[in-house]
């Protein structure tokens, strides 16, 4: 340890400071060559996802509509928004989509890691198989399982009834099970993504923790939640930001497997800002309905990276 | 921007909570790149075996779930259009129809929209990949006054839905008279943060010393990120491009605001479209479209799938 210390000045070769005047403009040629960098992205980002973001903010206090006249109207898109069934209803539905949907991606994708985390022949075909739904395109997706939920004639409700079930649900025609359905699709095609999340992150958790915990008679349950649970929190804590946020908006699924239908059953908060800009063309208030769904996003990201940081002390 | 398409937001999410302490690609080579101690007892073990055999029964139970719809969908578009209903159900067509092929390229626009989405995604893969890659140098390697609140702000949108800011984007670019063109989703998809949030991941793990010997032998910045890291950073680029081609590829909502010309619609719209105008519900033929869209995705990740597994990797940790 001495000897690093002392041997440090001599190894590292520190360059004499420049003069003032030079050095301040080796500053401002390095700022000029570092913004030439960027800016060729940054114009399209500023302005495209920046200026759109500031601009939101604005139009949710003007009663903006398709002639572009925007006039001042205060808090009053708000006001309306609380009176407003359709959005409560939207509200509610991306909330129990969500609630729905993140507990279930979580388990399955992690389920599915722990078992392609075993040193088995054939690992790479199934982590193949597992990915394949995400990189689907949506109308596929959709087409595929909608046709495959069909009450009369699709093969799950010959399956269930096969297996006994006499009455099976009506799936995208029923109100109640509509919402179930477009879970199930939407975890068949995340959990490939989310596993390989998991599964670099198992391979963080170290080999010998394990073995100790072995030989000390944890059987695999006990490993599961003593050792491999709390190694992969930092994963487990990424994987639910982005499972939020990605529930929150979740839209293009529900547009092209029920359209919010049947009535509002599957209404989501994207599809009510959809619907009232680009279909109703009332952009002041759709606009006021998006910034509900900006604040829900980043208060939730929030309040998970405040959650994490306390447990993580 | 690039929040259009789902993959592309995630991975954008991933960033957000992930800019840490940057590492390379991960390497995903799975738990067989580590064959760790193993005794030949393990293997002869009864329990041992019990344990693998239900491990192989549990994996083949969840590949059948993941891959029987696809399954059905290119079995159907082999049938006849009658069969796909046929009750009970028939997953083998009674003849099959090969002609369904053959008959939706002229039933359909089907090759206009092939034509538009490999446009979209060729110009769109390229410009990411070049913007991106350019601007990921300024921050990794430049220091300049700003830059990290910069950086800052680019993870910062990522919490950002897209479908939240759709709106005044829409009018801008209507405003731009670029809507209703091919230029807005190139527009929209091009300059997204994930692309600059990968590179410069990766270049964070090149030497620095590389940059600083080609800096003492005269090279300006410029020349050190294209002749230096330009190279060094294949797997990353290779990453980047795939990612960004299938999304743009399979990008419904962005076509859905945009393209209303017909002439311009994605493959995704047309099918969308095909759809919804079926008359004589020639579910036959829709299989056959459908298949045609996923192929080319289908090709393209399996044969740069560890580059696709690596780069959502590394998105998605920080060490």
């Amino acid at each position: 340890m001495a000897i690093t210390a002392a041997d440090a000045p001599t190894r590292v070769v520190t360059p004499k400071p420049a003069p003032p005047r030079r050095r301040s403009r080796l500053k401002m040629r390095n700022t000029l060559i570092g913004w030439s960098f960027i800016l060729p992205n940054f114009l399209g980002f500023g302005l495209l996802t920046l200026v759109p973001i500031v601009v939101l903010f604005y139009m949710s206090f003007t009663n903006w509509n398709i002639f572009g006249t925007a006039n001042w109207v205060g808090l009053a898109n708000f006001q309306r928004l609380m009176g407003d069934g359709s959005f409560r209803v939207s509200v509610l539905n991306t909330l129990y989509y969500s609630a729905l949907h993140i507990p279930l991606t979580i388990a399955v994708s992690l389920g599915l890691a722990l078992l392609l985390n075993n040193k088995i022949r054939g690992v790479a075909f199934f982590r193949t198989a597992a990915f394949f739904p995400y990189i689907t395109s949506i109308v596929a997706i959709a087409v595929v399982w909608n046709l495959l939920f069909s009450p009369e004639f699709g093969p799950i409700n010959e399956f269930l009834r096969f297996i006994g079930i006499a009455n099976p649900p009506g799936w995208l025609t029923s109100p109640d099970w509509a919402m179930i359905a477009v879970v199930i699709v939407g975890t068949w095609r995340d959990m490939g993504y989310y596993m390989i999340l998991f599964l670099a992150g198992l391979q963080t958790v170290p080999r010998e923790l394990h073995e100790a915990a072995r030989v000390d008679g944890a059987g695999i349950w006990q490993r599961f939640v003593n050792v491999t649970l709390p190694c992969l929190r930092p994963t487990m804590f990424f994987v639910t930001v982005m499972l939020t946020i990605n529930s929150f908006k979740i839209f293009d699924l529900i547009l092209v497997m029920t359209e919010g239908g049947p009535g509002q059953s599957t209404l989501v908060l994207s599809q009510f800002i959809y619907r009232k800009g680009f279909m109703e063309n009332q952009f002041g208030y759709a606009s006021a309905a998006a910034v509900a769904l900006f604040f829900m996003c980043i208060v939730v990201t929030v309040l998970q990276f405040l959650w994490n940081k306390k447990r993580s002390i | 921007m690039s929040g259009t398409t789902q993959t592309q937001s995630d991975l954008q999410t991933l960033a957000l909570v992930a800019a840490e302490k940057p590492r390379g690609l991960r390497k995903l080579s799975g738990p067989s790149g580590d064959p760790g101690p193993k005794t030949s007892t393990e293997k002869t073990d009864p329990r041992r075996r019990i344990g693998r055999i239900a491990l192989y029964a549990a994996l083949t139970i969840f590949a059948i779930g993941l891959l029987t719809p696809f399954a059905w969908m290119v079995l159907s578009s082999l049938k006849s259009a009658n069969e796909v209903f046929a009750v009970p159900i028939r997953w083998l067509p009674e003849a099959w129809v090969w002609q369904n092929y053959v008959d939706i390229w002229a039933k359909s626009d089907i090759l206009t929209w092939i034509r538009n989405t490999l446009f979209l995604a060729v110009v769109v893969t390229f410009l990411q990949v070049l913007t991106g890659s350019f601007a990921a140098y300024g921050f990794a390697r430049m220091r300049f006054r700003g830059r990290d609140a910069l950086f800052l702000l680019y993870i910062g949108t990522i919490a950002v839905p897209w479908q939240s800011y759709m709106i005044p984007q829409f009018i801008l670019l209507s405003n731009f008279k670029v809507s209703n063109t091919l230029w807005a989703i190139i527009l929209l998809q091009a300059f997204g943060a994930f692309g600059v949030f990968l590179m410069k991941q990766f270049y964070e793990t090149i030497p620095e010393e590389l940059s600083e010997a080609a800096r003492l032998d005269g090279l300006s910045e410029y020349a050190i990120w294209r002749k230096i890291m330009l190279p060094l950073s294949i797997p990353a680029l290779a990453s980047l491009t795939l990612l960004t081609f299938v999304n743009t590829w399979n990008d419904y909502l962005g076509p859905l605001i945009y393209l209303r010309n017909p002439d311009l619609w994605t493959i995704q719209l047309g099918l969308k479209s095909f759809v919804s105008n079926l008359y004589d519900t020639n579910y036959a033929l829709l299989f056959a479209g459908l298949t045609i869209s996923v192929i080319p995705i289908a090709i393209i990740f399996l044969l740069g799938q560890k580059y696709f597994v690596e780069g959502l990797a590394t998105s998605g940790l920080k060490g």
